[in-house]
């Protein structure tokens, strides 16, 4: 008699199951989030032939060089602030670092374009510092001295750094706060010295986190509009505008966008692939954050000054112009008009939070357990509409969502003699279809830094264990993710309060928000009137902001 | 329940509820506008025509974008009428085939036949010029001035311009090239370039702002702008420093420009669209334009006594506007072989 004995149950069958669907939602996700990209490919495929030579001849390789120095220049002034603030802040201890460590992350709270005008008024010719400067030494007029140009390229380079150095700083202080000590104690222990240990052990084991913060900075640099043409200084986004409004071609605008978006494309491949075969996770991360190494004297107050002055240049010394600017003007900020569009923007920027973070945690997640190649791709592509000008991205979106309603419609009509019109374009879904498309990469770039920390040994010793796909979720990797989840919530809740040409272009009848307001009256350099609207913006992000660095540093602390 | 799955239904709800909602029809007598032009300056004639009509007006404002949205949307586009701020975006709307041809006797009338479109499916609301601000200091006050004297020598280090990438000064160079050909406004363009005291930069008022401060001798501006500053207890000093100067009165007049709407092909409320434009076009209308704003009435027989007063009379180019606007493409590349643009 044979005995019959069924092979034993593979412990993860029923699991594979939930993988694929996890899977394969996120690969359908990631095409619909990249559909817009797409659209642009496909309008930029049709454009007419003449266009290409003409921006070849004209203008192509001035707008490179430009673009190129302002994304060199935003870059490295964002990594030198950001890391550098960032190293001292997690690392050491001197006066006013327990302030200056939320504080630094202030300068997220205030759009660019604000800071830009705010900046322009004060140092213009008749702004309080050239007058003053005049009736100091005599001068008259424009002839009789030099001041340098704020509206330039090393102007806007300054300024669109004060502006993004939040985001490196942000990521950077994250990683550096979640190393655990033993990495940084073996190497003293080999003789190293501390800053030796900075450069050597503790930068480059936070170089994902500081990798995606400076991509996050270039893509927004790019996408970028109002201060380069404020400033009149030619970029991409600048020439974007003028092929697609001027010459009427929004196929070869949509070109131009893809070459940007191509240019941050091979940026980031090229890092990846030089970093390919590390890992930056500290298996015994379960070790307390390292100890503060405590600064006296002259050092302390010198990391004092060097992470006060970004908090003063980029958020308290315009705060304060636009407060003291709107003053007489404060009574506007009552109006029925601000409440109703702060409530729509708090509203458009709640939902957009939530959509994007579920999404960036579902995709990264999808992609750290399959591996798919196909996901990664999608998900890269995907996230890349963030270094597209909002206004180009909008029409992406517009033509698949319209072309969807109106086969719907037809359809219906054509079947049962209804019409549905438009379902989708023009209303809040498709704004919010937006923001979520563009603000993918922020979600998604803060939650996989926090997710490349954690170490793979993890997910394996609980597979063993037994766990599903969603156990795995919430009782191991949610705990640890915790903080870049909130983090990633927060930045999307922050920039949809900013965002601005997006919103123009694909908002509903009778839907105001902050920004819209603020700009009807920025677009014509009405000042005055754009204050109170600008300063309601200002206040709407602060409160996030300090959440934001409040919780990060609630969640990093080590578990008793 | 898993967290997630709690997560993803409130959130599913919460946007198809909004989405729901915000799209929804509203009350029966309604006119839905696309609009390039700032609410704030729309709102005061939008809030007397439905006072007057009882027609609600609900309106999207973006300076970037409607036309595209108005393409893409197609047939079931909500919008009735679009208002833009300048001839060429008129000309982009015809082009896209957007627009309806529209009957109405009183528009015909009231609006000159050079601020409309041939075939009807544009009307002037309101129109202005583009002059130059002379510095009253350094300016001889009875310089009679022309566009095509801007590239002269005499000039050289003392204009002062807005970016030649705005739809604006685009208009001015079609206007030129409608004049004289594009061979000729080439050579003009790079004569001005040359003449230029600084990066063109900021906006109209700024470039008043600019001559007020010795930077330059003349500004390129519209005529608005100035009644504006003149208004504002602030800008009133920079204004007053200045005199605006007509061009070309001796020859074919000066360039004129509008704002402008027209009725969607597609639209679902095009009698309410058409009264809308009517009434914007009538003479109460045409003078709240005057009052506050600083435009010049399209319409004739307006009383347009506060804009004259700081202006006086002046001799306007006749040409049709969908000629300039013809030539937009072709001063748009204008201004990136000059190297204006980059």
């Amino acid at each position: 008699m044979t005995l019959a004995v069924a092979p034993p149950t593979p412990v993860r069958r029923g699991h594979d199951r939930s993988y694929l669907v996890i899977g394969l939602v996120a690969i359908l996700a990631t095409g619909l989030v990249a559909l817009p990209v797409g659209a642009l490919v496909w309008f930029a495929l049709s454009v007419e032939p003449g266009i290409w030579p003409h921006l070849t001849r004209t203008v192509l390789g001035n707008y490179t060089i430009t673009t190129s120095l302002l994304a060199l220049g935003v870059g490295t002034g964002v990594t030198l602030i950001g890391v550098g603030a960032a190293w001292l802040v997690a690392a050491h201890d001197f006066p006013l670092r327990r302030t200056l460590e939320w504080a630094l992350m202030m300068p997220l709270a205030a759009p660019s374009y604000i800071v830009a005008f705010v900046y322009t008024d004060l140092l213009d010719y008749a702004g309080p510092v050239q007058s003053t400067l005049r009736d100091l030494f005599g001068w008259r007029n424009a002839a009789d001295y030099s001041f340098p140009e704020i509206r330039s390229l090393p102007g806007a380079i300054i300024i669109i750094t004060l502006v993004l150095y939040p985001y490196v700083y942000l990521l950077t202080r994250t990683a550096f706060l979640a190393q655990s000590r033993a990495a940084v104690e073996a190497a003293r222990m080999q003789g190293l010295s501390a800053s030796a240990a900075f450069w050597r052990v503790a930068m480059p084991m936070a170089r994902p986190a500081i990798v995606v913060g400076v991509a996050l900075a270039l893509m927004e640099t790019l996408n970028e509009y109002g201060t380069v043409d404020f400033f009149a200084v030619p970029v991409f986004s600048t020439g974007i505008f003028h092929v697609w409004i001027n010459m009427g071609s929004l196929e070869g605008a949509s070109g131009l966008a893809l070459m940007l978006v191509a240019a941050v494309a091979i940026l980031l491949l090229a890092e990846r692939r030089a970093r390919a075969d590390r890992r930056f996770t500290d298996a015994r991360s379960t070790r307390p954050a390292q100890a503060r190494a405590q600064l006296h004297g002259a050092t302390a107050w010198a990391a004092t000054l060097l992470c006060a002055l970004p908090v003063v240049l980029g958020f308290l010394l315009p705060f304060g112009l636009l407060v003291g600017s709107s003053w007489h003007r404060i009574d506007a900020l009552f109006t029925g008009d601000l409440a109703s569009a702060l409530l729509n923007s708090l509203e458009l920027a709640a939902l957009a939070a939530l959509v994007v973070t579920v999404l960036s945690l579902w995709l990264a997640y999808a992609g750290r357990m399959s591996g798919a190649p196909l996901l990664r791709l999608g998900t890269r592509l995907a996230s890349m509409g963030y270094a597209i000008p909002g206004s180009v991205l909008a029409i992406g979106i517009l033509a698949p969502f319209a072309a969807f309603d109106n086969a719907l419609d037809a359809w219906l009509f054509e079947s049962f003699g209804l019409s549905s019109g438009l379902l989708l374009s023009g209303t809040l879904i498709a704004l919010l279809f937006g923001c979520t498309v563009r603000f993918l990469a922020l979600g998604f770039g803060a939650t996989e830094a926090g997710f490349e920390r954690v170490p793979r040994s993890l997910d394996d010793a609980a597979r063993l264990l037994g766990s599903g796909p969603l156990d795995l979720v919430r009782r191991v990797h949610w705990p640890l993710l915790r903080a870049s989840s909130l983090t990633a919530a927060l930045l999307v809740f922050v920039d949809t309060l900013k965002e601005l040409p997006m919103t123009l272009a694909l908002r509903p009848f009778n839907f105001e928000t902050l920004a819209t307001v603020t700009h009807q009256y920025a677009v014509d350099e009405r000042f005055a009137e754009a204050t109170p609207g600008a300063l309601a913006i200002v206040l709407a992000g602060v409160v996030p902001v300090i959440l934001l660095s409040h919780t990060i540093r609630r969640a990093s602390r080590p578990r008793a | 329940m898993s967290v997630f799955g709690s997560i993803t239904r409130l959130a599913t709800g919460a946007a198809l509820l909004c989405g729901l909602t915000a799209g929804a029809a509203q009350a029966a007598e309604e006119v839905n506008l696309y609009s390039y032009r700032q609410p704030h300056l729309m709102q005061p004639l939008i809030d007397a025509f439905t006072a007057d009509t009882g027609i609600a007006v609900n309106m999207v404002y973006a300076n970037k974008g409607l036309l595209e949205r108005l393409v893409a949307e197609g047939r079931n586009t909500p919008a009735d009428v679009v208002i833009t701020a300048n001839a060429g975006r008129l000309a982009d709307l015809v082009e896209a085939d957007v627009l309806r041809s529209v009957t109405s006797p009183k528009l015909e009338a009231a609006v000159p036949a050079n601020f409309q479109d041939p075939e009807n499916r544009w009307f002037a609301i309101t129109k202005r010029s583009r002059v130059l601000y002379t510095s009253r200091e350094r300016v001889a006050a009875d310089r009679a001035l022309t566009y095509e004297g801007l590239a002269d020598a005499e000039w050289k280090g003392k204009i002062c311009a807005r970016q030649f990438t705005h739809p604006y000064m685009i208009d001015l160079i079609s206007s030129m090239i409608a004049s004289h050909g594009e061979a000729w406004t080439e050579t003009w363009l790079q004569g001005v370039k040359a003449n230029l005291a600084r990066k063109p930069q900021g906006n109209d008022r700024a470039q008043i702002k600019a001559v007020a401060q010795g930077e330059c001798d003349i500004a390129i501006g519209n005529t608005y702008y100035y009644g504006i500053m003149l208004s504002d207890p602030e800008q009133r000093p920079a204004a007053e420093a200045v005199r605006p100067v007509f061009p070309n009165q001796d020859g074919r007049g000066a360039h004129m420009n509008i704002t402008g709407a027209g009725v969607t092909k597609h639209a679902r409320h095009p009698e309410n669209g058409i009264k809308l434009i009517e009434y914007l076009t009538s003479p109460r209308a045409q003078e709240i334009y005057a009052a506050q704003n600083f435009e010049f009435p399209v319409v004739a027989g307006v009383s347009t006594a506060p804009v004259i007063a700081i202006f006086g009379d002046f001799k306007e180019d006749p040409v049709s506007l969908a000629d300039v606007a013809a030539q937009r493409r072709a001063a748009a590349q204008m201004v990136d072989r000059a190297g204006l643009s980059s």
